[in-house]
């Protein structure tokens, strides 16, 4: 609750002296809300702060391009994607090949990256079409739909490996050779993205690399929305019947707003895993959408509205946050649990808060138009 | 012949025709792998009264209009709660499942009234958020469980004396009470009259429910707010009372669950209980705007039998246990082919 007057008084502070600063406060409350709750934290937690730097940096390399694939649905008004963990495992089964192969380094990670593509990109087709047939609805139907890949991905990696596909590899499979173990050490293509320009800068063990992939996605991302394709999104996520009056072929650009989302979270989950060096098979696409979701609201998108900079603002607030709750909750109960449920329970009530939000203001909008006609 | 046909197909419906058929095939292969079919049966038939109260709590909200009730943990939340109470207190037998139930049910009308004032200031969006305001309580409830001022050392941690176990064993408390209630024997099948009796009978309750005054209005705000607010039925007090209800039936859900599966799961274990409720539901025939009593008993019997006898029997074939898998890919196809009919929209 401390946070929460404290942010209150800032507000309060910047509305006599500065009305701009105010007017950018409010319109950023979140982001404010959270970076007054991480600094708390951080004092309680009394945290070094290189080790925070550390871990802060690593986590926005390899987080930036799962949190930056969800831009483009947002922007074609398909609400947030929680189906982005079906591209997570275009890119898992991509690594999983390349480590069956045993293809070392940077050459093995770009082929996953190759592999990954054209698995995403029918995933990213079937999935369109699915929310298109769900409009309205497809939030709760991309959720839904990454369960229900989930399922498919275990039928694959837990019966069909070994028994149908053609994997003889006592490593990677489980002692009844049906099936890939619970954890691949991905030792061919760990860090190898990060390796190659990797150095300290006071302390502070910088991927070069990584970093820089992240910013040509953002580039590349800006550059895709300023074409004609990315204006008939925004054409689709304002209005989709004036869109089609405007010739505009909806459902089309929906779908390829969703192929072009799977595609970076594809990409997104090998850098992810190359920086975290093993793979959890069962478990290390699930989290993977709620957490991104959870990083780009916390940094104040909407919705309806998702920036690159709130990507990026999010990304640092949120792994903050992830760094040190635990920590504060040991020091300030002696309980570590609460300080990982609380997490938990963050990562849960953002996204439920800016779901209700998203409500709120799509009925005021609606009460606003019946009057308009009323009048 | 083909239209002949089709009409009964469509009446029963596909999925439930494509169930249905893999079920006798499974209860083939049983039989012909030498199976104790009396068996399965018996453990299917306990799973259907196991599960049925948390599908059942589904009926009200989608008969008042809210659609899928993805907030059910709210309720089972509550019912925890409740058992929890009881179990502090040392109550054994029914004593300790009646008073579970009564001071879960309180709880639940408080909460569940809540939880409809939130869906109402959401509507359009009600799936969406009553999944996630579901997901955030019992993720808060998980650092309740961890402080809560529980002193009953069979329910805390043996080091420390404080937070809750994950998971609580019931047999010194009402675990199986409805289960070793009435049991009989039919053709070699046990039936626990006890477990699917309380079942049956609050699907009777609600039936009920739904021919009394209040349960008609539900009805027709339900499926037309207009002219329900034409006919002088206050729409809002409708979707309040429909969702307070469903959020009372997944706390009682929630405690006949536990008592049959003889633990109590606190911390994440409910987060995902809302969906394999919520397929059995639509398995049956739901649809997104109506759901009747045979939905939840149809839905619920081919979807816990299937899980049931699915591990036993695919394992004869297959290593490993592919029932999760089937469940997985089952409960969610079903749900996706929900909400992608062509059912308003935009």
């Amino acid at each position: 609750m401390a946070e929460v007057s404290r942010a209150r008084t800032t507000v309060a502070a910047g509305r006599s002296v500065f009305p701009g600063v105010r007017r950018q406060l409010a319109a950023n409350s979140v982001p404010v809300l959270f970076l007054a709750l991480s600094l708390t934290m951080v004092v309680i937690a009394g945290l070094d702060v290189t080790f925070l730097l550390n871990e802060v940096v690593t986590r926005l390399a390899r987080n930036s391009l799962l949190v930056l694939s969800l831009l483009i649905p947002v922007t074609a008004g398909m609400g947030l994607n929680f189906g982005i963990v079906i591209g997570a495992m275009a890119g898992q089964a991509a690594i999983i090949a390349v480590t069956y192969w045993g293809v070392p380094g940077i050459g093995g990670f770009l082929l996953a990256c190759l592999l990954s593509t054209p698995l995403a990109i029918l995933a990213g087709w079937f999935a369109g079409h699915v929310l298109n047939m769900a409009k309205g609805r497809e939030m709760i139907t991309s959720m839904i739909l990454g369960f229900f890949a989930n399922g498919i991905y275990q039928l694959v990696f837990l019966f069909l490996v070994g028994s149908v596909i053609p994997i003889r590899s006592p490593s990677l499979l489980l002692p009844s050779g049906v099936g890939l173990r619970n954890t691949v050490d991905l030792i061919a293509t760990a860090q190898s993205l990060d390796m190659i320009v990797w150095p300290f800068v006071g302390g502070v063990r910088i991927p070069v690399v990584t970093l820089a992939v992240g910013v040509l996605m953002c580039l590349a991302i800006t550059f895709i929305l300023k074409t004609k394709l990315g204006q008939d999104m925004r054409a689709v996520g304002q209005d989709m019947h004036i869109a089609e009056i405007m010739g505009i072929k909806v459902n089309r650009t929906r779908i390829i707003a969703m192929i072009l989302s799977t595609v970076i979270a594809a990409w997104g989950q090998l850098v992810f895993l190359q920086n975290i060096g093993t793979l959890n098979t069962y478990n290390s696409h699930e989290q993977v959408g709620m957490f991104s979701i959870a990083a780009l609201l916390v940094g104040g998108a909407t919705t309806q509205r998702a920036t690159i900079w709130h990507a990026i603002v999010g990304i640092i607030l949120f792994h903050t946050l992830f760094v040190v709750s635990p920590l504060a909750g040991q020091k300030l109960l002696g309980v570590p649990q609460v300080g990982e449920y609380f997490r938990v329970f963050v990562a849960y009530g953002i996204i439920g808060v800016a779901l209700a939000l998203h409500a709120w203001r799509g009925r005021a909008a609606q009460r606003a138009a019946q009057a308009a006609l009323a009048d | 012949m083909r239209v002949k046909l089709r009409q009964p197909v469509e009446q029963i419906g596909v999925p439930r025709l494509i169930i249905a058929a893999f079920l006798v095939v499974l209860f083939v292969v049983a039989y012909v792998t030498n199976m104790s079919v009396s068996q399965l049966v018996s453990d299917s038939l306990i799973r259907v009264g196991m599960n049925g109260v948390l599908v059942l709590a589904m009926v009200p909200t989608i008969s008042c209009g809210v659609g899928l009730n993805f907030g059910l943990p709210l309720g089972i939340i509550c019912g925890l709660v409740g058992s929890l109470i009881s179990m502090e207190m040392n109550l054994r037998g029914f004593a300790g499942f009646f008073a579970a139930i009564g001071c879960a049910v309180p709880l639940a009308v408080l909460v569940g009234y809540a939880y409809a004032r939130l869906l109402e200031s959401v509507r359009g969006q009600e799936m969406m958020v009553g999944t996630y305001a579901g997901f955030s309580v019992v993720a808060l409830m998980c650092i309740f469980w961890l402080m809560a001022p529980f002193k009953n050392p069979a329910l805390i941690w043996a080091i420390g004396g404080k937070g809750l176990r994950y998971t609580l064993t019931l047999s010194n408390h009402f675990g199986k009470v409805l289960n070793n209630f009435l049991v009989f024997r039919v053709f070699g099948v046990s039936i626990s009259g006890g477990l699917l009796g309380f079942f049956l009978l609050l699907c009777l309750l609600v039936h009920l429910f739904f021919r009394s005054k209040l349960g008609i209005a539900m009805l027709a705000a339900g499926t037309n707010p207009l002219f329900a607010r034409s006919a002088g039925i206050d729409v809002r007090r409708m979707k309040a009372a429909g969702v307070t209800i469903s959020t009372v039936l997944g706390a009682i859900g929630i405690i006949v669950y536990a008592q049959s599966y003889g633990f109590l799961q606190l911390y994440l274990a409910p987060l995902m209980m809302a969906f394999p409720a919520v397929a059995s539901i639509l398995i049956g025939g739901a649809r997104l705007q109506r759901a009747t009593i045979s939905n939840v008993i149809v839905g619920t019997v081919l979807f816990q039998t299937l899980l049931t006898i699915a591990l036993p029997v695919t394992s004869r074939v297959i290593q490993g246990d592919i029932s999760e898998v089937a469940r997985l890919i089952i409960s969610n196809g079903m749900i996706l082919y929900a909400l992608t009919r062509a059912t308003g929209g935009k």
